[in-house]
C-alpha cells in the first residue's frame, strides 16, 4: 500500500517526533539552536537555578547582533546596559561550552545571516532561535521558527520543544518577476493581501515558478518575513539551487557524507498529491515594487499606488488605518512615490546579505544621495562586509555619501544607538514598521534594497524602475 | 517556578484596537536587561510617554488611577503580533495582568503568555462585540475568569466558556512548568538521539 503523500513540513515533523503523551504536545527534537544576547540571558539564569547543563552545546551556536554597535569596534560601547548584556552572552557561552561568534570574530553577524553562510542551516532540520525572524532558515527546506525565552531554556536543557502540529499553508507564486521587482516585493505583496494575522496557526510553504527562480538569498528574504504574515515558519523545498549554495561551506557535509546528505535532501520536497490546509496563488508577472505606508507590514501598496483612503478598507480596519496614517503623518489618497525622507537604512536579516549590498550598490554607483539625507548601509555579517569590501562596494557607498558600518541588526530594531529621531521618515529594507520600531516616534517605509537605494538618490520614495530608465545599466535585474 | 493560578476576579481594561504588536507592549530598548526586573514600567511605554519622556496628556489608560490593579484586558484581534520577545508577557504580568480576552492572538505571543500563566482567552467576533458593549455599559463591573472551570463570568452573572490548551491549563493550575515534564521523558529523548546522530557539530573548528 502506498504511503499517504506528505508535505515537506509533515516529513520534517515526523522525522523529529520524539514522543507524545495523551493530551500533551509532541516532544519535537531540535537540530540547531541559534542564540543571541537579547533573549537568552534569563534562560541561562533559569538553567543555573535548576542546576542544569546545556544538553547539546554542539548543536547550539551564539552570536551578538541586536544590541551591538555598528560603529568602529575599537570605540568602547557607550550604553552600559548593552555592554553588560554583551558581556553576559560571552560569559554564558564560556560557562556552558557554547561556540560564540562574538565581537572581533570574522564570523560574527546577524544570527539569521551567519547560520546559512556557515553552512549550519541545512535542509530537513528543525532550527529555533529566540527571534521571530528565524523562519529565514526555512529557505533551505528547514522547519525554523522563533521561540520565547522559556522555550530557549527548554531547548538548552533538553534539545527539544513541546509543540502542537501546525497547519500548512501553500503560497504559490506563479510566473516570472518583472525587472526591478524582487523577493522583498513578493513577501510585502503577500502580506498586504493576507494581512499580518493571515498566516496565524500555519506554516507557509512557498511554491511556484517565481519562487524556484529565486537565489538562496532571495528565498531567505521571502521566508524571513513569514512572521509578518502571522506564520511562525515559512519554508521552501530544497533543490539544486539549495545544494549549490551549501556545497563547500564550513559546516556543510563533505565528501561521501555530502552525497548521502543530498540523496536524503532530495526526498524532502512535498509529495505529489500532498494536501495543504490552505492555498493561495499570486501572479508573479503582475507584482510591482512594494512600499508600506502604515504601521504594520500588511499596510503596503505598489510603489505606483496611492495611500488608501478610509473607504478603501473594510469597516473593521478603518480605525487601524486612521491611527496609522495619523502616526505616519501621511495624507490618505496621496501617491506613495514622492513622500519625503530623512533616513535610508539598508541592512537587516531581511536584506543584509551580499546580493542586497550589490543591488543597492548597482543603484548608487556613480550617483550621490540626496542632500540632507542620512544613509546607513549595514552588512548582515562580518563575512558579508568582507565580501562587499573585496568587491569595492563600500567605496561605492561612501562615494555616494552613505555610511558603511560594521554588521548587526542596527536600525531594524534600534537597540544599538542606530535609530530614527522622533518624527523622522526612513525608508528601510528591514521587516517592521511598527510605531517606534526604528526609534521613538520614527516613521518607517518598508521596501526592497533597489527601492531604498533609488529613494536615497532622490530623497523621496522612488520607483527604482524610473531610475533604471534614466540609466538602464544601473539596476541589476534577474 | 510560577505560583499555581486558578481564578481571578477583577475589573477590565478595554483597548479596542487590532494588531497591537509586541513593540507597543514592550518597546525594544527595554530589552537590554539581563533579568526580568522593572518591566511593569516598560508596559505600553510609548503610548504613555512622548518621545522626550513627558507623560502624555491626557494620560494613557495604563496611567489612569482607576485602572490600577485591573487584571483583565479586552483587546482587538491579533494581539501580540511581531517579535518573539517574552518581555511582552513578562511586562503584562509585572503590571498585574492575568488574562487577555481577544478574537485572536499571534502564535508566539500566545505560547509565551501560557508559559507565564497569563491566559489568552479567544472569543468569537460576535462575543467580542458583545463584550465591548458590556464594558461600555459597566466600565467598573467585575469579571471573573476561572481557569479550572474554563469559564468567564460577567457582571450580572452571564457567563461563557472558553477553550485553552489542555496541557498548558494543567501546568498553570498546578504552578509547574514544562521543563520538569520533558525531563521526565528523558529516556525517550535519549532513544531518539541514539537513532538520529547529530548532523552538525557547531564546535568543529570553533571560532573561540
Amino acid at each position: 500500500m502506498p504511503e499517504k503523500p506528505r508535505t515537506l513540513v509533515e516529513k520534517i515533523w515526523d522525522s523529529h517526533f520524539v514522543a507524545s503523551d495523551p493530551g500533551a504536545p509532541v516532544i519535537l527534537a531540535i537540530d540547531l539552536h541559534l542564540v543571541h544576547e537579547v533573549t537568552s540571558p534569563q534562560a541561562f539564569t533559569g538553567l543555573r537555578a535548576r542546576g542544569l547543563k546545556v544538553r547539546k552545546p554542539g548543536q547550539t551556536v551564539a552570536t551578538a547582533d541586536h544590541s551591538i554597535p555598528t560603529l568602529d569596534p575599537s570605540i568602547p560601547i557607550a550604553d552600559e546596559l548593552a555592554r553588560k548584556q554583551l558581556a553576559q552572552i560571552e560569559e554564558n557561552c564560556r560557562e556552558f561550552g557554547i561556540p560564540f561568534h562574538g565581537k572581533g570574530s570574522p564570523t560574527r553577524g546577524i544570527v539569521h545571516v551567519i547560520g546559512p553562510e556557515l553552512g549550519l542551516t541545512q535542509p530537513g532540520m528543525t532550527i529555533v532561535c529566540g527571534d521571530s525572524h528565524t523562519a529565514t532558515h526555512g529557505a533551505f527546506g528547514a522547519l525554523a521558527f522563533g521561540i520565547g525565552t522559556s522555550e530557549i531554556e527548554m531547548v538548552l536543557a533538553t534539545q527539544t520543544l513541546l509543540q502542537r502540529k501546525p497547519k500548512t499553508f501553500q503560497v504559490r507564486i506563479d510566473g516570472r518577476l518583472q525587472p526591478g521587482v524582487g523577493a522583498k516585493d513578493i513577501i510585502l505583496a503577500l502580506i498586504a493581501q493576507i494581512g499580518i494575522g493571515g498566516g496565524t496557526g500555519h506554516v507557509i510553504e512557498y511554491t511556484g515558478d517565481a519562487i524556484r527562480a529565486l537565489s538562496m538569498e532571495e528565498r531567505m528574504t521571502v521566508c524571513n518575513m513569514s512572521i509578518e504574515g502571522g506564520a511562525r515558519a515559512g519554508l521552501i523545498a530544497p533543490d539544486e539551487t539549495t545544494f549549490a549554495y551549501l556545497k563547500g561551506r564550513r559546516f556543510a557535509p563533505q565528501g561521501a557524507e555530502w552525497d548521502e546528505a543530498v540523496a536524503r535532501w532530495r526526498k524532502l520536497p512535498s509529495d505529489e498529491g500532498a494536501t495543504y490546509d490552505r492555498t493561495i496563488v499570486l501572479d508573479g508577472d503582475k507584482l510591482e515594487p512594494m512600499v508600506t505606508y502604515g504601521t504594520n507590514p500588511g499596510m503596503g501598496v505598489s510603489v505606483t499606488g496611492r495611500i488608501p483612503v478610509l473607504a478603501d478598507v473594510e469597516p473593521g480596519a478603518r480605525d487601524d488605518l486612521e491611527r496609522a496614517l495619523a502616526y505616519m503623518g501621511l495624507a490618505p489618497g496621496s501617491p506613495i512615490a514622492g513622500q519625503k525622507l530623512d533616513v535610508v537604512f539598508i541592512g537587516s536579516c531581511t536584506n543584509g546579505r551580499i546580493e542586497d549590498m550589490r543591488a543597492a550598490a548597482s543603484v548608487l554607483r556613480g550617483r550621490h544621495v540626496a542632500s540632507g539625507l542620512r544613509v546607513l548601509v549595514v552588512p548582515g555579517s562580518q563575512q558579508v562586509k568582507k565580501q562587499a569590501e573585496s568587491e569595492g562596494l563600500h567605496e561605492v557607498f561612501k562615494a555616494a555619501g552613505a555610511e558603511w558600518r560594521e554588521s548587526g541588526c542596527s536600525m531594524c530594531i534600534a537597540m544599538n544607538g542606530d535609530q530614527l529621531e522622533p518624527g523622522e521618515y526612513g525608508i528601510s529594507t528591514s521587516n517592521r514598521n511598527f510605531q517606534g520600531r526604528q526609534g521613538k516616534g520614527g516613521r518607517t517605509f518598508l521596501a526592497s534594497p533597489l527601492t531604498a537605494a533609488a529613494s536615497a538618490v532622490t530623497g523621496v520614495v522612488t520607483d527604482p524602475r524610473t531610475l533604471a530608465a534614466a540609466q538602464p545599466s544601473a539596476v541589476e535585474v534577474h | 517556578m510560577p505560583e499555581p493560578f486558578v481564578k481571578t476576579t477583577s475589573r477590565v481594561i478595554s483597548i479596542p484596537r487590532a494588531n497591537i504588536d509586541t513593540d507597543q507592549i514592550c518597546p525594544a530598548r527595554f530589552l537590554k536587561i539581563t533579568d526580568k526586573e522593572n518591566l511593569a514600567d516598560a508596559l505600553f511605554f510609548d503610548w504613555r510617554f512622548t518621545p522626550d519622556g513627558k507623560r502624555r496628556e491626557p494620560v494613557s489608560f495604563i496611567d489612569e488611577p482607576h485602572n490600577a490593579g485591573r487584571q483583565i484586558l479586552l483587546v482587538g484581534d491579533n494581539f501580540g503580533a511581531g517579535s518573539s520577545r517574552e518581555h511582552a508577557p513578562w511586562a503584562l504580568r509585572a503590571w498585574g495582568i492575568r488574562a487577555i480576552v481577544s478574537t485572536g492572538f499571534a502564535d508566539i505571543f500566545k505560547g509565551n503568555a501560557l508559559k507565564n500563566a497569563l491566559l489568552p482567552i479567544v472569543v468569537s467576533a460576535e462575543r467580542y462585540a458583545a463584550l465591548l458593549v458590556v464594558v461600555a455599559a459597566n466600565p467598573d463591573g467585575e469579571w471573573s475568569v476561572d481557569l479550572d472551570a474554563q469559564k468567564v463570568t460577567l457582571p450580572g452573572g452571564d457567563s461563557f466558556a472558553f477553550e485553552i490548551d489542555p496541557f498548558s491549563r494543567t501546568m498553570i493550575l498546578a504552578g509547574t512548568d514544562e521543563i520538569g515534564y520533558v525531563l521526565s521523558r528523558l529516556p525517550a529523548i535519549e532513544a531518539w538521539e541514539a537513532a538520529h546522530p547529530a548532523r552538525i557539530d557547531t564546535r568543529q573548528g570553533a571560532a573561540r
